[in-house]
């Protein structure tokens, strides 16, 4: 049976399932509750300086639903921790000695000031909490103060907060990233050059999930007005996959243990993060829709999916797709695929034709008696035609053999691997000539 | 009372009193809205859709759909009414499940269609219920139209006709308007008054004057009304009912399933309708199930529904079968009935059984009686007193195109006129279709 125990930065869990800082792990009771379910580790929601903050008194996500109002995307506006410090710190040292095999990472936010540090890192350390978390992530309410997003986006303070951490604390240090910049390996470099031991992502993107038509104002709605809150949830995860995997494969960052984070709601999911080079991954949205109990869905579907691959350890997982995560410019252009309708498998919905006579390239023949044909003169294989079919596998894109004749070209498939560098209608390959 | 589904004979109160408002509710109830949205959601938006070619009316059926999913049932409902201005019954009454339902891309790939007539009605009932009707009346163009029988088929045609501008005097036989709707379709698919109602809101529209008790040959004739209209409508249904030519026939408690099914739908309370211990119903159709299951519901012991044919040839829908099966009906096929015994009353029906033999249906000459204090007749209906001067075409009025008769000035459409399923979705089509070729005619001199 798979290994699923984890050694991130330093930090051992049994499982690479932790939850995200946020608020299912704000109190000692949720994560007495997470470790009891099975979760291998939690990140404690953000501890800040004295006085503590205060959330506002109205609704503080939104939500945006797909069918049967399943749950895509939700969005907050809850600040760090509203308790006093010390009863974090109390709660958090009690937790961790009743549950010395769980992962405790105590996610922080202070002024972007040495002091503040130096002030709080020892009373964490004080709590045999196995690392920190800095969160320069949240996007809404901190970062008016100068704090989350706002040091986030820019990486010079990045680096100086992490390594004023390096210097004052013995543990690990993962910086938590914000995607609402515009290009995610910037920070990730600044947060290696600062020292840090890992980096986390991705925090909420600024979002306004929907606007009361009625109220003309955004939800979450407080007495009539809104705010831009953080978005995540099951919405996310294309963009936080893509944000992990540039960090994996960047030069500059490679090998740097992440935690990836960003709509992780089944095992596939945290397989997917693992394999651009995740180490462990953070779950909230999925815990805060169906509680903690899909902790078990997700390390019994992990195992098994190990198992069958046989993958005996997370370590064997991790990274795994990085190599085949490239540029536009690599990708193979002599790789010809024409789309296939399985008829037998077709309910003539009509879809396809839709999709591709409206919107497309006019590669698919509607004939007599609802039957779909692809017409290969015509399709260039954008596998629209296979997203929008609802039916699984009934329409797929199969690959011309190196010489066949691509009847749209009416060039020969050639056998050779050949991209865009190396391209005829390329400027800079003709210039290089 | 102590009667019970054992007293003996045709009595009244078989069941307790509260029985009877279960028995006779909602067959579909309506959709919450989530449950709409649900539903809604399961529909694929098809490419020219299947099931819109199913429909005899021609609903937008995934336009109508999509609205409901983005919480816009009142714009369904007119993109329903746009086509069938009876989108409320026929969301009751159509055979889904041998129209849009059997034609929806779901029901090929999981057997589990679109729920498309729960979905129409609620949305037809969701703009209904606020009271607003979605047609107004186009400028008066002076020109009158005269509309025998307030079934579907005239009731559509008179709304069409109306929005149009035309003034329509609306004549029916009967002491209500709404035909079919309101004298001749089973209780639980329609309950709470909603044929009325529906009545009442289509008729917003304003133009149409409704003449009740006034039918061809009672005070109407044809020649009068080609005299006095511009153009005249006839929907004037099937009257008439198919003998049995059965010996004995004529015994007392033989009747014919319509009048059964209208006597119910009219009564007020149906604990006081009187029905028979054992009841036989003979037919395979919509009527017959209507009249089977009803009687079932109605506290009778023994509810048995006799065809000539397979069941393969019933021409009630599969789904009607199950239901009536589901109800307690037992269905007997290749039985065609010989003799109805009883002094005086019916006693017993004694039936045949049949076999398909290759020159049609041959009797077998194996013979059985089944007891009956009632037996209801629903072999099929007839045209009654079709107007002199009309051709037909088999026993129903002969039309071409959109319902025209061979009289110049005489359209015809519904049950009465020859072509199409005998569907209330039908009769609607054909009453619009023929108001519209009647104004493109009055119009275009």
């Amino acid at each position: 049976m798979a290994d699923l125990s984890t050694d991130f930065a330093g930090i051992k869990s049994p499982n690479p399932f932790w939850l995200a800082s946020a608020p299912p792990t704000d109190k000692e009771y949720n994560v007495r509750r997470a470790f009891d379910a099975g979760w291998g580790g939690v990140v404690w929601k953000t501890l800040g300086l004295d006085p503590h903050v205060v959330n506002v008194n109205g609704p503080r996500y939104g939500a945006i639903w797909g069918a049967d109002r399943r749950l895509l995307g939700l969005n907050n506006i809850e600040l760090i921790t509203d308790r006093p410090l010390e009863t974090n710190l109390r709660e958090i040292k009690q937790v961790k000695r009743d549950y010395p095999d769980r992962a405790m990472i105590v996610s922080l936010m202070v002024p972007c000031e040495e002091w503040a540090w130096k002030q709080i890192l020892p009373l964490v350390e004080e709590t045999g909490a196995d690392g920190i978390e800095l969160n320069f992530g949240c996007p809404h309410g901190m970062s008016e103060r100068g704090m989350g997003s706002a040091v986030g986006q820019v990486p010079e303070y990045i680096e100086m907060v992490t390594r004023w951490c390096k210097q004052n604390t013995r543990m690990p240090v993962i910086v938590k990233l914000t995607p609402n910049i515009t290009d995610i390996r910037k920070p990730a470099r600044a947060a290696r050059a600062g020292g840090a031991d890992a980096v986390s992502l991705i925090n909420t993107i600024n979002s306004i999930t929907s606007v009361n038509l009625d109220a003309m104002a955004p939800e979450p709605m407080i007495d009539g007005k809104g705010t831009h809150g953080g978005y995540c949830g099951p919405a996310v995860k294309p963009i936080a996959l893509n944000m992990v995997a540039e960090i994996a494969r960047d030069l500059e960052t490679q090998g740097m243990p992440i935690s990836g984070i960003g709509g992780v709601t089944t095992w596939r999911d945290a397989a997917e993060f693992l394999a651009l080079g995740a180490g462990s991954v953070q779950v909230c949205t999925a815990a805060m829709t169906y509680g903690f109990k899909i902790v078990e869905e997700m390390a019994s579907g992990l195992s098994e999916w190990m198992d069958q691959q046989g993958y005996r350890s997370i370590d064997e997982v991790s990274g795994r797709a990085v190599p085949n995560v490239t540029d536009w410019q690599y990708l193979n252009l002599n790789y010809v695929t024409k789309a296939r309708i399985d008829q037998d498998l077709c309910i003539k919905c009509g879809r396809c034709y839709a999709a591709c006579e409206d919107t497309s390239h006019q590669a698919i023949a509607m004939n007599p008696g609802r039957t779909f044909e692809v017409i290969d003169e015509e399709c260039v294989a954008c596998n629209l035609c296979v997203n929008v079919c609802p039916v699984e596998d009934c329409i797929t894109m199969e690959r011309l053999e190196a010489g066949a004749k691509d009847e749209r070209t009416g060039r020969i498939v050639s056998p050779e691997y050949a991209n865009w560098t190396a391209h005829p209608n390329n400027p800079a390959a003709k210039a290089a000539e | 009372m102590a009667n019970s589904q054992m007293t003996p004979g045709i009595v009244a109160g078989r069941l307790p009193a509260t029985a009877y408002s279960d028995n006779f509710d909602d067959l579909h109830p309506p959709y919450d809205g989530h449950e709409a949205h649900v539903a809604a959601d399961r529909c694929y938006f098809c490419y020219d859709a299947p099931c819109v070619t199913a429909c005899p009316t021609s609903i937008d059926i995934p336009l109508f759909i999509r609205q409901i999913a983005t919480d816009m049932p009142e714009a369904a409902a007119k993109t329903i009414f746009e086509q069938n201005i009876l989108g409320g019954m026929c969301a009751r009454v159509c055979p889904t499940e041998t129209l849009c339902e059997e034609a929806c891309v779901r029901e090929a790939a999981e057997g589990k269609p679109v729920e498309i007539g729960r979905l129409q009605r609620h949305a037809t009932d969701t703009l209904m219920a606020r009271g607003i009707h979605p047609f107004e009346r186009g400028a008066p163009t002076g020109k009158r139209v005269a509309v025998v029988g307030a079934g579907p088929a005239g009731l559509s045609c008179a709304h069409r006709l109306a929005m149009k501008g035309h003034d329509v005097v609306l004549f029916d036989a009967r002491p209500k308007a709404g035909g079919l709707n309101e004298f001749g379709i089973a209780s639980y698919k329609t309950p709470g008054g909603f044929a009325q109602a529906e009545v009442d809101w289509l008729l917003k529209i304003g133009g149409i004057t409704v003449e009740l008790g006034a039918a061809l040959g009672q005070g109407l004739s044809l020649d009068e009304l080609t005299g006095q209209y511009d153009a005249v409508f006839l929907g004037i249904g099937l009257a008439g009912v198919n003998a049995l030519r059965a010996e004995g026939e004529e015994k007392e408690n033989v009747r014919d399933a319509v009048d059964f099914i209208s006597e119910l739908r009219q009564a007020s309370d149906l604990s006081t309708l009187p029905i028979g211990r054992n009841v036989v119903v003979i037919g395979g159709g919509m009527t017959a199930v209507d009249a089977a299951v009803q009687a079932k519901l109605l506290g009778a012991e023994n509810v048995t529904m006799a065809y000539r044919r397979g069941r393969d040839r019933m021409s009630a829908s599969e789904f009607e079968q199950d239901l009536a099966a589901q109800k307690g009906v037992r269905i007997i096929h290749h039985a065609q009935p010989v003799a109805v015994h009883g002094n005086g009353a019916v006693r017993e029906v004694e039936f045949e059984y049949t076999t398909d033999g290759p020159n049609g249906l041959e009797p077998t000459g194996e013979t059985f009686r089944i007891p009956a204090d009632q037996v209801f007749k629903a072999i099929g209906q007839r045209l009654e007193g079709a107007p002199e001067g009309i051709t037909l075409e088999g026993s129903k009025i002969a039309v071409t195109g959109a319902g025209r008769t061979i009289l110049a000035k005489v359209w015809a459409g519904g049950d009465c006129a020859a072509g199409g399923d005998d569907l209330t979705v039908t009769a609607v089509a054909e009453g619009r279709d023929a108001a519209e070729d009647i104004h493109t005619v009055l119009m275009g001199g």
